[in-house]
């Protein structure tokens, strides 16, 4: 498959210089989805977003409209949150829609409020993201003084309020229950399941629908265009447009929209558009294909598609659409080190697994680099991984409450599997593998009619 | 237990297991006997799933996954795993993760013997480490309060401290901080961990971060000497065993009783044994020699120099000229024993254990009475009058918070001024000191915003704590809000909040005007007691500011103390100064000196607590056993052996030899106590709780009047809940709560059985509750009211004698509300005199708009300037007046 000609959804504006202004937004058919949603019953919205079979942006991939029916009927107040706390290392698709066009998330906000029966969302901004947070500080002051947020929308009896958050500078609060807890002024840690949606108990124990911002961005077109046009794009499972964050070791690292679920890695690394080929002319050594916690792939995956089914089928994920690069140069123990560390700094230290087992395998690994390895260390790393993500399955079976010890792990078991030999030049020696890896990510390349793993 | 009606079907480790509904799996499997290692988990907080250690493999119908036992509830069919392959690596890892950044430092670490890491280790870890990276560091130990260190390399970040604070004390001055694998617990910066509750995370620390002061270095675990025992350093009655080595008191520990303290002890219960081994113990018996000074001397002198006191006195103006003042110290055994001295030998009813600074004993005897977990029942209302649980009755206070927190129990409180339940209440109103009654009348007529409370008071039977909160007022107001309670709502329940000791042990035998043995009143009791005692007094005596009052005038010859300083304690100094020196001769019975034993004629050294056996009585009325541990020092003896040299000397014999002998005497004679035995208080971990015989009616054809005995398992229907909800019942009822198992139940009917045929004769009914009639004088507007509140530690004798607890004190303080400082132009730094009709102080006062205008608060027991040179104990309320000082 080659680089399509779908159209643009949710980047349009991008290149557009006014696009985050109301002028600019409203010039370009802005507000013009939040008129249609208004024009119909929430049901109606609901049996559209559901028709577009959006999956959700942000990591996890459930289907969107899915997930605003969890919500226990007649119990109200009910909020929405917008988890715009992205730190997924290479993932920086969320920051740029909120900064070069942050009506068209205040749009999506507004007509999912509309449909689910929110009067209040929050806006969870990463703390970081100080020039999105202006943008959309002065986006939510313009949409406020025209009337499309505040009391009485566009005439209606529709009221929605939109309270912009800054967070404080957690990778957890990317978890939707860590984010809830942030917001309710608490330290970001992720609660206890059940219950496992937060549209049953979320915020302040009410109902709550937590949204990823490109999820959100997709709605004003879905009501606009109709659902159906959303799912005419994009292959069986995996419907529409979605954006990839690409970066590392290629020509043109960034953020390119592309029809979901028919474009391989192949066109997105290699196509001139895209990522158009590996930096210096070198050889892709591997890549992760859905951000830091995804199994790794490699150069014999290139021709898989971008389609969340497939992907999954092969033991790993899409996640959160972040595809980072390695080239030949890379030095894997490194890589599968910066990444362990980061897990490691970012872990909020509830549950005991991974508070200390991320840090153990970050000890470990730089012990590794410093020439201080041991044969056994292999073995090592690999167990005290499986003491936190049992097996290494795919999908993980994790001792932990939520899957951020998990995502330690992950690039540990991918760098030994596949560049052992990396690990034992710095050993000095060769090492022997006993513990069992289950993870099936590590084998196999893509066959087109994958086989079910499980 | 197996009488739960329905139950869950779960298969543990291969074993079929009925569960309770809703019970979590780690509680049905160790209810099974099968113990599933856990840090975080403790049943008595909510669980949190952190530590991941209890992790086992259960199977709901979709194969098996490990999950946290203490987060999961039974459902129909799971069977879970504990030591199958993957719960059994899952849990060796977890270990193996919590030991890689802990110190290890096990030789020199006061956890190490009971450490629940160090026991896991040994029964469910790895042998040894793989970790050989460097170990976290921090300072160690750090101290976070007076009491407590903090040792962050042995944390093991359980969060069971951290939520103690919040979730069960509310003092969250503990936190995480940091985060991954830089968490750490610790206070914020100046504020320390001042919570009344530290020492309870000390307890429930899985590891040894968190130590104890008093105790660190001290001994270690199986070199202590342990028995259980009660604590009696205030009336709530915690169960704790008492930990020893070389017969010296080292530490208490709370025990987890059900029906009363759930494990919990507050600071000053639990680093109150340092007073057991102060220096400053009285250890010899001292006399006043010629120059007037205080002097060693043999027991059998100081013993004939009292009897010969008392013995003059009685030749010069009868049994009236003998007065005892205190008896809140001594346990049930000793407290009959003095009554008998007291009131069966010398004749004399002018016995008070209370310093004017509680309620009458009349009233606290005669209200119907209720168990904290009545008090605190989940759903129910709790109406507050004079107290402030959490500085008088501190774990009382924790069972309260937790109904209100958890299980959506309502408070009212009715207060002069904040208090600590105030942000835990539905319901705070402010009443006019010495007119709370008037308060209560405008509840049950439903005036205007009280309506709200007069709804909740009538939506379903409530409890009233009753204390006495303010000394400054007399108590009348609170005795007269309970008359009228009782009138409007006839099911009403009370608990006392009488804090003192064992103060509701001294009311039930006999150590307050008025009463006999058993809650009986004197015209009731005379016949009945006439038989067993040589005399029975016929005028009810004073109490002790009648006592202090007829001193001053010089009509005590003798004036006995029986561990009280009403120098120290007694609300109005004045009164209390012209007493002592007013008594021809004052012989104090104590422990420690205090002023009042230092201006005493002859002191007699008592044997304190964890230094006798017996029994003590809690706000509930429950029993329970208090035991020896340690020797007195000295010649120091027990109070019961003291009457009874006296008695013997005065030409009498108490006929009491032994502690069993006085409770077999009691169980006789009391007819609150008839047929609770020694061995029945001994098995009963829980203690017994007596209720009294209700007033006289006519008995019902064919049942026994004022003789049967029930005995009541609270825990396995409620019954015990049945048997007090008749006041009008004229059932002698025993409940003996929590019988765990039904060969003890079956043993309690037996011996109710045994105590039906036993009982031939019928002895007298309990008092009933007495009339009052009172009415708040009116506001003066030209003066301010005062109001007085205690804070837990003070200037108190024991707590002074604990070098841990002595510097706590809060310190003094007055505060009136800022419009009416404003209004008399007195500014937070301006030194003001002020005056009552009693006295006068100078001092500054605090602005604080929590206090009502038209008062001033201010703080007992903790030094001058006190409010005790204002009261006057004749007045009803003491109104003050303000002026700056030019």
């Amino acid at each position: 498959m080659a680089v399509t000609d779908a159209p643009k959804i949710i980047t349009t504006r991008f290149d557009q210089a006014d696009g985050h202004t109301l002028d600019g937004y409203l010039a370009t058919g802005g507000y013009e989805g939040l008129k249609a949603a208004l024009a119909k019953k929430p049901a109606a919205v609901i049996e559209e977003v559901k028709s577009a079979s959006l999956l959700g942006r942000g990591g996890a991939g459930f289907p969107a409209g899915v997930k605003w029916g969890f919500c226990p009927p007649g119990v109200f107040p009910r909020y929405l949150v917008v988890n715009g706390d992205e730190s997924e290392p290479g993932t920086y698709k969320d920051r740029l829609l909120m900064e070069k066009d942050p009506h068209q998330l205040i749009e999506g906000v507004l007509i999912a409020c509309y449909a689910v029966g929110c009067s209040q969302a929050f806006l969870y901004v990463r703390g970081e993201m100080a020039f999105a947070q202006e943008r959309i500080a002065q986006a939510l002051n313009d949409a406020y003084a025209a009337g499309y947020v505040g009391k009485n929308i566009l005439g209606s009896d529709f009221s929605v309020d939109i309270v912009l958050h800054w967070g404080a500078g957690a990778y957890i609060v990317g978890e939707e229950t860590a984010l809830i807890e942030s917001l309710e002024g608490n330290r970001g840690m992720p609660r206890l399941k059940p219950p496992f949606f937060p549209a049953a108990k979320g915020l302040y124990l009410q109902p709550t629908i937590v949204n990823n911002v490109e999820t959100l961005a997709n709605l004003p077109w879905i009501i606009k265009n109709g659902g159906a046009a959303f799912a005419a794009l994009g292959a069986e499972n995996s419907k529409g447009m979605r954006m990839f964050a690409v970066s590392g070791h290629v020509k043109n690292p960034g953020v390119y929209e592309v029809e979901f679920g028919v474009t391989t890695f192949r066109d997105l690394l290699y196509a001139p558009v895209y990522g158009g080929g590996i930096r210096g002319g070198k050889e892709l050594k591997a890549f992760i294909p859905g951000g830091a916690s995804a199994p790794w792939l490699y150069p014999e995956h290139l021709d898989t598609p971008l389609e969340a089914g497939v992907i999954g089928k092969m033991g790993t994920m899409l996640g959160s659409g972040a595809i980072v690069v390695f080239d030949e140069d890379t030095d894997m123990v490194k890589a599968c080190l910066r990444l362990v560390r980061f897990f490691a700094r970012e872990s909020c230290g509830k549950c005991t697994p991974c508070r200390e087992g991320t840090s153990w395998l970050e000890k470990i690994l730089e012990r590794i680099l410093d020439g201080h390895g041991r044969p056994e260390d292999l073995d090592l790393l690999l167990d005290v991984c499986d003491n936190i993500s049992v097996g290494m399955n795919w999908p993980p079976k994790q001792t932990t409450i939520c899957p951020l010890g998990q995502s330690a792990t992950t690039p540990v078991a991918s760098a030994i599997m596949r560049f052992q030999d990396e690990f034992e030049a710095y050993l000095g020696g060769p090492a022997e593998i006993t513990v069992e890896v289950k993870g099936p990510a590590f084998v196999g390349p893509y066959v087109q009619e994958a086989a079910s793993v499980d | 237990m197996t009488d739960i009606e329905t139950s869950v079907s779960i298969t543990v480790d291969g074993k079929a297991v009925e569960a309770k509904p809703g019970e979590l799996v780690i509680d049905a499997a160790e209810r099974n006997g099968v113990y599933i290692p856990r840090f975080c988990y403790h049943h008595r907080m909510e669980p949190v799933g952190m530590c991941r250690m209890c992790l086992v493999e259960v199977d709901t119908g979709r194969g098996p996954a490990l999950q946290p036992s203490c987060m999961l509830t039974v459902a129909p069919d799971m069977v879970v795993e504990t030591e199958s392959p993957v719960a059994k690596k899952a849990q060796d890892g977890i270990l193996e993760f919590l030991l890689i950044n802990h110190p290890l430092d096990c030789p020199v670490c006061d956890k190490g013997g009971e450490c629940p890491l160090q026991d896991h280790t040994l029964a469910f870890g790895p042998g040894e480490s793989r970790f050989v990276e460097e170990k976290r560091h921090y300072e160690k130990p750090i101290s976070i309060s007076d009491n407590v260190y903090l040792d962050r390399e042995r944390c093991i970040l359980c969060d069971r401290c951290t939520r103690f604070a919040k979730d069960v004390a509310g003092d969250t001055l503990i936190h995480f901080q940091d985060r991954g694998n830089g968490t750490q617990v610790n206070t914020f910066p100046d504020h320390p961990f001042a919570s009344y509750f530290s020492g309870n995370t000390v307890q429930i620390c899985p590891v040894g971060a968190l130590t104890a002061k008093p105790y660190r270095f001290k001994a270690r675990p199986w070199d202590l000497d342990v028995v259980e025992s009660t604590c009696t350093s205030c009336s709530v009655g915690c169960r704790i065993v008492v930990d020893a080595s070389r017969n010296e008191v080292l530490r208490y520990v709370g025990v987890d009783s059900d029906p009363v303290n759930w494990s919990w002890l507050c600071d000053k219960g639990r680093f109150g044994f340092e007073s057991v081994g102060a220096e400053s113990r009285l250890s010899a018996p001292l006399a006043k020699d010629t120059t007037g000074t205080l002097a060693e001397t043999r027991w059998s002198d100081a013993l004939n120099a009292a009897a010969r006191a008392i013995k003059t006195g009685l030749d010069r103006s009868g049994p009236a000229g003998t007065a005892v003042i205190g008896g809140s110290r001594l346990t049930n055994e000793s407290q009959y024993a003095w009554a008998k001295l007291a009131k069966g030998v010398i004749g004399t009813d002018s016995v008070d254990a209370q310093l004017g600074d509680g309620l009458p004993a009349a009233a606290i005897a005669a209200l119907p009475q209720a168990t904290i977990d009545e008090a605190c029942v989940a759903g129910g209302t709790l109406l507050v009058i004079g107290s402030d649980p959490k500085d008088d009755l501190p774990v009382l206070f924790l069972r309260i918070r937790d109904a209100v927190t958890r299980h959506k129990a309502t408070v009212i409180e009715l207060a002069p001024v904040p208090t600590s339940l105030t942000e835990l209440a539905a319901h705070s109103v402010r009443t006019v000191p010495g007119a709370v009654n008037e308060t209560v009348a405008q509840i049950i007529a439903g005036d205007g915003d009280l309506s709200a409370v007069r709804d909740q008071l009538a939506s379903g039977p409530f409890t009233v704590l009753l204390g006495r909160g303010s000394v400054a007022e007399s108590p009348d107001a609170v005795v007269a809000a309970a008359s009228a309670l009782l009138e409007a709502f006839p099911d009403v329940r009370f608990l006392s909040g009488l804090r003192r000791g064992n103060v509701h042990g001294a009311i039930d035998f006999g150590l307050a005007p008025g009463l006999l043995p058993g809650r009986v009143g004197l015209d009731d009791g005379t016949d009945w007691f006439g038989r067993f005692w040589s005399t029975v007094p016929t005028q009810t005596g004073l109490d002790t500011a009648g006592i202090l009052a007829a001193a001053a005038d010089g009509k005590i010859d003798t004036l006995i103390l029986l561990g009280a300083d009403p120098l120290g304690d007694f609300p109005d100094r004045e009164l209390a100064a012209r007493g002592i020196a007013g008594a021809r001769t004052v012989i104090a019975v104590d422990t420690l000196p205090n002023a009042s034993v230092l201006a005493a004629d002859i002191v007699l050294p008592a044997a304190g607590f964890t230094e006798v056996d017996g029994t003590t009585t809690n706000i509930e009325g429950r029993l329970s056993v208090v035991n020896q541990k340690v020797t007195a020092p000295g010649t120091a003896r027990p109070d019961w052996m003291i009457a009874a040299e006296l008695a013997f000397r005065l030409g009498a014999d108490l006929q009491l030899t032994s502690v069993d002998d006085i409770w077999d005497e009691i169980s006789e004679i009391s007819v609150l106590h008839q047929g609770v035995t020694v061995a029945q208080l001994a098995a009963e971990t829980d203690g017994i709780v007596v209720r009294p015989v209700g007033p006289t009616v006519e008995p019902i054809a064919g049942e026994p009047l004022g003789e049967e005995l029930v005995i009541a398992d609270s825990e396995a229907d409620g019954s015990t809940a049945e048997t007090v909800a008749d006041p009008e019942a004229q059932d002698h009822a025993v409940a003996a709560d929590a019988a765990d198992d039904v060969a003890e139940a079956e043993g309690h009917e037996a011996s109710a059985v045994e105590a039906e045929a036993a009982a031939v004769e019928v002895g007298p009914t309990t008092v009933a509750f007495p009339g009052v009639t009172y009415e708040a004088p009116a506001v003066d507007a030209y003066s301010l009211r005062l109001v007085t509140y205690r804070k837990l530690f003070d200037l108190g004798t024991l707590v002074q004698a604990s070098p841990s607890l002595a510097s706590i004190a809060a310190g003094t303080g007055i505060a009136a509300n800022p419009a009416d400082l404003d209004r008399l132009g007195v500014g937070p730094d301006d030194q003001v005199k002020i005056s009552s009709s009693r006295g006068s102080l100078t001092a500054t006062i605090t602005p604080d708009a929590t206090v009502p205008v038209g008062t001033v608060a201010m703080a007992v027991g903790q030094g001058d300037p006190s409010p005790t040179v204002l009261i006057d104990a004749t007045s009803v309320v003491t109104e003050i007046r303000v002026e700056t000082i030019a």
